[in-house]
């Protein structure tokens, strides 16, 4: 296997082997401490444009299936691409082992052109970006690209449906804002009998008619999607069910008047303890994001719904007089918990209101 | 809400056994810990007296008592606590807790029951109802038939379809169950599982499936969390206590894990428990499809493992959830500032290897299958799977390098990945290098070839590297690769035919050192100040500072020490041990010393985050001993309480300059070199055996001539009498000396004369500078020739003159002055007449220093960890005038080990002890032979004792159980020996005799309570009757004495003391 080398934008330089694409690439270096689901994390649009760290040493046990050509939705891909601009691994696994499984996680990388670096010590590095923040960083294969900080552009006008999708049909009719949705969301719609109608992130909403508004996770700063925001601004407005998940909290918290923040390393595992503010549960969730709603910063009407246990963040906000509310994790899990599933179910009773 | 107890009383597991060992004395540690935080008063009832958690400090009250309903509620009514916990106690706690349920006795007392409760533990143990309660949230399990008799089995087994599995209800670690091909195979399982089981349960038999295990934590407001999966290496069909495990798992994907684990969570919630539980799975390998194999509602051996697998502190936090907290209030105890409802994200592998000790019985079946054979594990960390699997087998001590270079070679290799035995890990590289593709090694052993990838680039390693040649330089890269996949430095040196000083210099020479990692739960994504360590090449940077950056972390003023802890837990090394070493490192805080401890055991106390500075969860071999010891820079290292494994480190380290506290080593090594020590106690005119090291076959013969028959067949390192063996005749020498030398080829033989019929006596001392401090005498109850583990220990001694105690004294005063020693040892006697000879002497503790050290109510360990360190420390000799007597007794587990013979030798057999005090010999005797599980429900014994000489020794017993109103049977001399004494006795017929009913039909129908046989040692038939008698008694778990004086003492006892006499005192009121 070829030397190359990762760099991190403060110049620490992490030397290791070349798998996957024989090339170069730069973005934000970001680490997940989730221990299973590469094909999930690797296609997820939220990762547009990073580099991702897995802290979960082994990497490639169980390959990567085929994809099915009858199926643009089928598991385990959550769109249609890799999306994170590589991957850093300690220990990458050549000989995988899976029932599903087609081609090598290597093989797969190669395929989409995004290069894998291992035999990193990914402890040392999530360290460095726990404590330093996340930064920007390049994988350097034969030539030195320049680095790249995704969050000065607007990441979610490259990941959103070009032109409106219709998915299912009968039962209640969702609006989906595609900031770069995941298609286990489209999936946990369509198992329950809705009809999902899916838009580009600044497609104009008064064209079409719909049960109920959702406002899907996405990459970068939400700041960033200033036509979504807008219009947001008008539903809430309304009596109609609005949810949002991931970037989906943070354009609806912006949109009620209230601010995001960067943290400083983000949230990115399957294993956040997320307490129901005024009850003594607490769900686990599977999270994936940078930025986070100030709950200082919260307008009248809107509530905390959700705070992480860990480090009280806000997690989940609704509103007290309409059926509006939003998460930070992700209910759709893949990868991760499944334990929130129950927040579609309670989103579409509401829907189904609606239509009724 | 649940009313918060004022007093809680806890019940422990009892004694070591297959399938329950160290696990729960970590586990009822941390719940005796979390109730004292609390400030709830405890009692704890544990007859295994080597244990942590019944040391001082631990519980308020501690009744070493067998773990059994009678007594159970005799404690109740004495000490009348308002609450119980079942689930810190192994299957004994749990199946004690369900019968006095069932009978009432907590409602009559109105002691509550603290965690999920009896109802939901009888769903999850009685399988029909199992069954039915997941049918109703349809979730899977295999189809499963309860038969409570044969006929219903074999209907059932009609319904399944051959293959099935058999299992076997309220069984700790699968006893009795085995999978059935066919009609004959079931009747032989099922019959046996009937004896001591009510039912047994035929189900669908899902071979090479994967197997699963979630450990899930459920809170009193329905919060639930999965705090580690487990995947076995081995397929289903290999009980998880004898397969490889790793975790968390390997070849599952995010839909399998996740889909396991909601279906754990929906479990764990309609069975309603309250605290922690197992959930064991069989996974197709082939679709997504699963079974639910069993739920274990309680803490297990698995719980343990990802206790220490995760950091996350299982037993603890199942304690606070049974008083009625709630997983969002606990605070994570590794980060003090995140959560305790989470699940630990690890960044490394875990890897648990079991240990077997097979080859120390006679007989015994090496096969692995269904039921638990192995005694122990060890758990290893690494940042690949290869590295962590290469140190687990290393750490298992059965003299292997790693996974390769090793010595080893299969006649049929096929047939042992096809039928797998305790050694078939290393069958695979053989089969690679044999040119067996994965492919085929996959479908003979149906292990996932993910593993097997992994094995081959082990073995592809070494390929490489013995391509090198003879001696060759190695690159630096290449090095550094062979250390990323686990080898040690001994095993390159083994494939590249240099010396393993060689290779570490060369090593050191290039920089290339292990790092240390921490264990902090959450895979680095906030600061944790951990001190739960490993080492991994896997890595570019430490985790931690060392020397006085590191020492300012843990407030303590003084210089690290090291301690060395145990190992594995093995035949003649367990939980005593575990006891020495957390005895050392308290005492060296106390003294205000940092300490290190170092050890791998999942199973133990010593390895909690709370009970040392820093833990190093990894190798006990000079190698990391030494790598650590570089990097932390102590004011030195303790060996000497860990048992035989940091004990034989004692010359490389004084070699290397490590500084060893206590005793020196060159002294050490006198007294484990035979030459040596006999010289040394030649010089001091102390007798011993007559014995000679010999190389030949014919010297041997000669020697043995000459001091005459029987002679003691041993090599010189003794590890728990591995290997060693009684020769009556020249053939029996021929025979052991072949195997003999094959366990240790650069050792040469030795061979003791063996002193029948004498008294064996043996003291545990704590000397200071040569000078004699602290000291117990124990004596033997069983004569000279059962190895000092499996005897039965009285202390203070009964039979023995004071005369020979006053000699013993003056010999290990002796002994103590001429090795200079300083810190903790044993030495070990026979007497005869007037006669005493030393046989044995460790520069250690020793197994029986807890037990001494309880009885005597003086710390030994502390005594002499304060001396080693020139502290000045007081203790009472006051071992000869205690106002009671203690009895330590063995536990064996022939039950598990099918085929073995039960008898007792010079081999050690016993898995585990219990220790019993008593105002009399007789009194403590009988609960500690109650406490090891045996019961005797019938007046009726069969006695059948091989020679003249020795019915006669035992007429006045035959005659005492006459008088008890015992039903005598006997077999045909000894039958005929009872008619002449006038004694009724009823013959039965040996099984050779060929007529019906022979001894195996009245043991069949349960018609015999006891049986006595007394057999002819010298014998050396491996299947004769008299074993085939043995065993059946075994089998049918029908209660066995074979050894004349404890048969003797047991008679005596039972002819003086009835079981409902016994009194119930705690160790507290036993006054000295």
């Amino acid at each position: 296997m070829k030397r190359i080398l990762l760099e991190l934008e403060d110049g620490t330089s992490y030397p290791g082997y070349s798998f996957g694409a024989k090339r170069s690439a730069a973005g934000e270096v970001v680490f997940n401490t989730g221990m299973v689901g590469y094909p999930q994390a690797l296609t997820d649009p939220s990762y547009h444009q990073q580099i991702l760290v897995c802290t979960y040493p082994l990497i490639g046990n169980y390959g990567v299936p085929r994809p099915d050509p009858k199926d643009p939705l089928a598991m385990p891909f959550e769109s249609d691409r890799i999306h994170v601009a590589g991957l850093v691994v300690s220990d990458y696994s050549a000989g995988y082992s899976h029932h599903a499984a087609a081609k090598s996680l290597g093989f797969w990388l190669a395929e989409h052109r995004v290069p894998g670096i291992c035999g990193i010590d990914t402890r040392a590095l999530t360290k460095r970006l726990r404590d330093e923040g996340t930064m920007l960083g390049r994988i350097m294969y034969d030539e030195e690209p320049p680095f790249i900080d995704p969050n000065l552009t607007n990441l979610v006008s490259q990941v959103t449906v070009p032109a409106p999708r219709t998915y299912g049909s009968g039962g209640p009719t969702v609006a989906l804002i595609d900031c770069g949705c995941k298609h286990n969301i489209i999936r946990s719609f369509l198992k329950r009998g809705v009809r999902v109608v899916r838009v580009p992130y600044d497609f104009d909403l008064s064209a079409i008619d719909f049960d109920g508004l959702f406002i899907s996770n996405g990459p970068g700063d939400p700041k960033m999607c200033a036509p979504a925001v807008r219009q947001l601004r008008g539903f809430l407005k309304e009596d109609l069910p609005v949810f949002g998940i991931c970037l989906g909290i943070q354009l609806m918290a912006l949109a009620s008047g209230a601010d995001t923040y960067k943290l400083p390393f983000g949230h990115r595992s399957q294993n956040q303890p997320c307490l129901e503010t005024g009850t003594k549960r607490c769900v686990i969730t599977s999270q994936n994001h940078g930025y986070a709603v100030d709950g200082k910063a919260l307008r009248k009407g809107w509530h905390p719904w959700f705070e992480n246990a860990n480090d009280g963040t806000i997690e989940g906000i609704r509103c007290a007089d309409r059926p509006h509310c939003a998460v930070q994790f992700h209910p759709e899990a893949m990868p991760g918990p499944t334990d929130t599933d129950y927040l579609f179910d309670r989103f579409v009773s509401l829907l189904r209101d609606r239509q009724s | 809400m649940i009313k918060r107890p004022k007093k809680v009383l806890l019940l422990g597991s009892g004694a070591l056994k297959i399938g329950q060992a160290g696990e729960f004395d970590y586990s009822g540690s941390q719940a005796l810990k979390a109730l004292k935080d609390e400030g709830i008063a405890t009692v704890l009832i544990n007859p295994n007296i080597a244990t942590i958690q019944t040391s001082e400090g631990m519980a308020d009250a501690v009744y070493f008592l067998p773990v059994d309903p009678h007594f159970v509620e005799r404690v109740i009514e004495k000490e009348r606590p308002d609450a119980i916990m079942l689930s810190f106690g192994g299957q004994t706690a749990l199946n004690c807790g369900v019968e006095l349920h069932t009978t009432g006795v907590f409602a009559k007392h109105t002691i509550g029951v603290l965690g999920t409760p009896v109802d939901s533990i009888i769903d999850t143990e009685d399988r029909g109802r199992f069954v039915a309660r997941l049918d109703e949230i349809g979730v899977k399990t295999p189809r499963s038939f309860p038969a409570g008799s044969l006929d219903e089995a074999r209907a059932a087994a009609k319904r399944v379809g051959y293959p099935v599995m058999l299992r076997v209800a309220y069984a700790l670690g699968g006893s009795g169950s085995g999978i059935a091909r066919t009609e004959r195979e079931l009747d032989g399982i099922v019959r046996r599982a009937l004896t001591h089981a009510p039912q047994v349960l035929v189900e669908e038999y899902l071979a090479g499936w994967k197997e699963v295990e979630y450990e899930v934590v459920r809170d009193s407001a329905d919060n639930c969390i999965t705090v580690c999966n487990m995947e076995n290496f081995d397929p289903l069909g290999i009980h998880t206590g004898e397969s490889i495990v790793v975790a968390p798992s390997q070849t599952l994907d995010d839909h399998e894990y996740h889909r396991l684990r909601a279906v754990a969570l929906e479990v764990i919630r309609h069975f309603g428990i309250v605290g922690e539980c197992n959930i064991q799975y069989a996974l197709d390998p082939h679709s997504d499809d699963y079974r639910v194999i069993e739920v274990n509602a309680r803490l297990s051996r698995s719980s343990a493992l990802a206790s220490k697998a995760t950091g996350y502190p299982l037993a603890y936090v199942a304690t606070k959830l049974a008083l009625g907290h709630t997983l969002p209030e606990l605070a994570n105890s590794i980060t003090q500032r995140t959560s305790a409802c989470f699940e630990p994200a690890l960044d490394y592998v875990v890897v648990k290897v079991p240990r077997w000790d097979l080859q120390k019985f006679r007989n015994v079946s090496k096969l692995i299958g269904s039921e638990m054979k192995s005694v122990g594990e060890v758990m290893a960390i690494g940042r690949t799977f290869e590295e962590a699997l290469q140190k687990a087998v290393r750490m298992l001590q059965v003299g292997m390098h790693g996974v390769v270079g090793n010595r080893i070679s299969f006649p049929d290799v096929r047939a042992e990945l096809r039928k797998p035995t305790d050694r078939r890990l290393f069958a695979i590289p053989v089969a690679m290098r044999a040119g067996i593709d994965v492919e085929e090694i996959h479908h003979l052993s149906r292990i996932d070839r993910w593993f097997l990838h992994s094995i081959r680039r082990i073995v592809s390693y070494e390929r490489r590297l013995s391509g090198l040649g003879e001696g060759a330089a190695i690159p630096p890269e290449t090095l550094l690769e062979g250390k990323r996949l686990g080898f040690s430095d001994a095993q390159i040196a083994t494939v590249l035919g240099t010396t393993e000083d060689a290779v570490r210099e060369e090593r050191k020479r290039c920089g290339i050192m292990p790092f240390v990692k921490q264990i902090d739960t959450l895979a680095a994504e906030y600061p944790a100040r951990t001190n739960y360590l490993y080492l991994t090449y896997n890595a570019t940077e430490d985790d931690v500072a060392f020397g006085a950056a590191g020492g300012k972390r843990s407030g303590k003023r003084k210089a690290p020490i090291i301690v060395l802890g145990s190992g594995a837990y093995r035949i003649g090394s367990s939980v005593e041990f575990d006891w020495c070493a957390v005895s050392a490192a308290q005492t060296l805080s106390e003294i205000g010393h940092e300490t290190i401890m170092i050890n791998y055991n999942p199973e133990t106390v010593s390895t909690d985050y709370d009970v040392c500075d820093r833990l190093y969860f990894d190798e006990l071999s000079f190698e990391s001993v030494q790598d650590i010891y570089e990097k932390e820079r102590p004011e030195g290292i303790i060996l000497s309480v860990g048992g035989q494994i940091p004990n034989n480190l004692a010359m490389r380290c004084h070699a290397k300059g490590l500084k060893v506290i206590g005793t020196s080593p060159t002294d050490i090594d006198t007294a484990e070199n035979r030459h040596a020590f006999s010289q040394a106690l030649d010089e001091l005119g102390i007798d011993q055996p007559a014995w000679k090291e010999l190389t030949g076959f014919d010297e041997a013969a000669r020697f043995a001539a000459s001091v005459g028959y029987p002679v003691l067949v041993r090599p010189s390192y003794i590890l728990s009498g591995a290997a060693m063996n009684v020769a009556f005749t020249r053939d029996d020498l021929r025979a052991f000396l072949s195997a003999a030398t094959e366990v240790s080829p650069e050792h040469p033989v030795v061979i003791t004369k063996f002193i029948t019929g004498a008294r064996e006596i043996e003291i545990d001392a704590v000397a200071d500078k040569g000078r004699l401090s602290l000291w117990a005498v124990s004596e033997h109850v069983e004569n000279a020739g059962v190895h000092s583990g499996d005897a039965t220990l009285v202390l203070p001694p009964q039979k023995t003159y004071l005369e020979t105690i006053r000699r013993i004294r003056r010999i290990t005063e002796r002994i103590a002055a001429r090795l200079s020693i300083s810190g903790p040892f044993n030495i070990q006697f026979i007497a005869k007449d007037n006669d005493i000879k030393v046989i044995e002497c460790n520069l250690r503790a020793s197994r029986s220093f807890p037990f001494v050290s309880k009885v005597c109510k003086e710390n030994f360990i502390a005594h002499a960890t304060r001396l080693m360190l020139g502290r000045r420390s007081a203790a009472r000799n006051n071992s000869l005038d205690l106002g009671y007597v203690g009895v330590k007794y063995p536990q064996f587990s022939f039950s598990r080990l099918k085929g073995a013979d039960p008898v007792l030798g010079v081999e050690m057999a016993s898995t585990g002890e219990v220790g019993c005090l008593g105002d009399t010999l007789e009194e403590a005797f009988l609960k500690a032979v109650i406490a090891t599980g045996v019961r005797i429900t019938k007046r009726s014994v069969l006695l059948s004792v091989s020679g003249e000489k020795n019915r006669y020794r035992m007429l006045d017993e035959m005659r005492a159980l006459h008088r008890l109103g015992y039903v005598i049977y006997a077999t045909e001399h000894t039958a005929a020996f009872l008619a002449r004494n006038g004694i009724a006795a009823r013959r039965v017929r040996k099984i050779h005799e060929r007529r019906r009913p022979t001894v195996m039909d009245h043991l069949v129908v349960g018609r015999i309570g006891l049986v006595i046989n007394i057999p002819d040692v010298t014998k050396k038939a491996f299947i004769d009757d008299s074993y085939l008698l043995r065993r059946a008694a075994i089998d049918f778990s029908v209660p066995l004495f074979t050894n004349m004086e404890l048969a003797k003492l047991f008679i005596g006892a039972i002819e003086k003391t009835r079981v409902e006499d016994l009194r119930i005192t705690a160790w507290h009121e036993y006054s000295r």
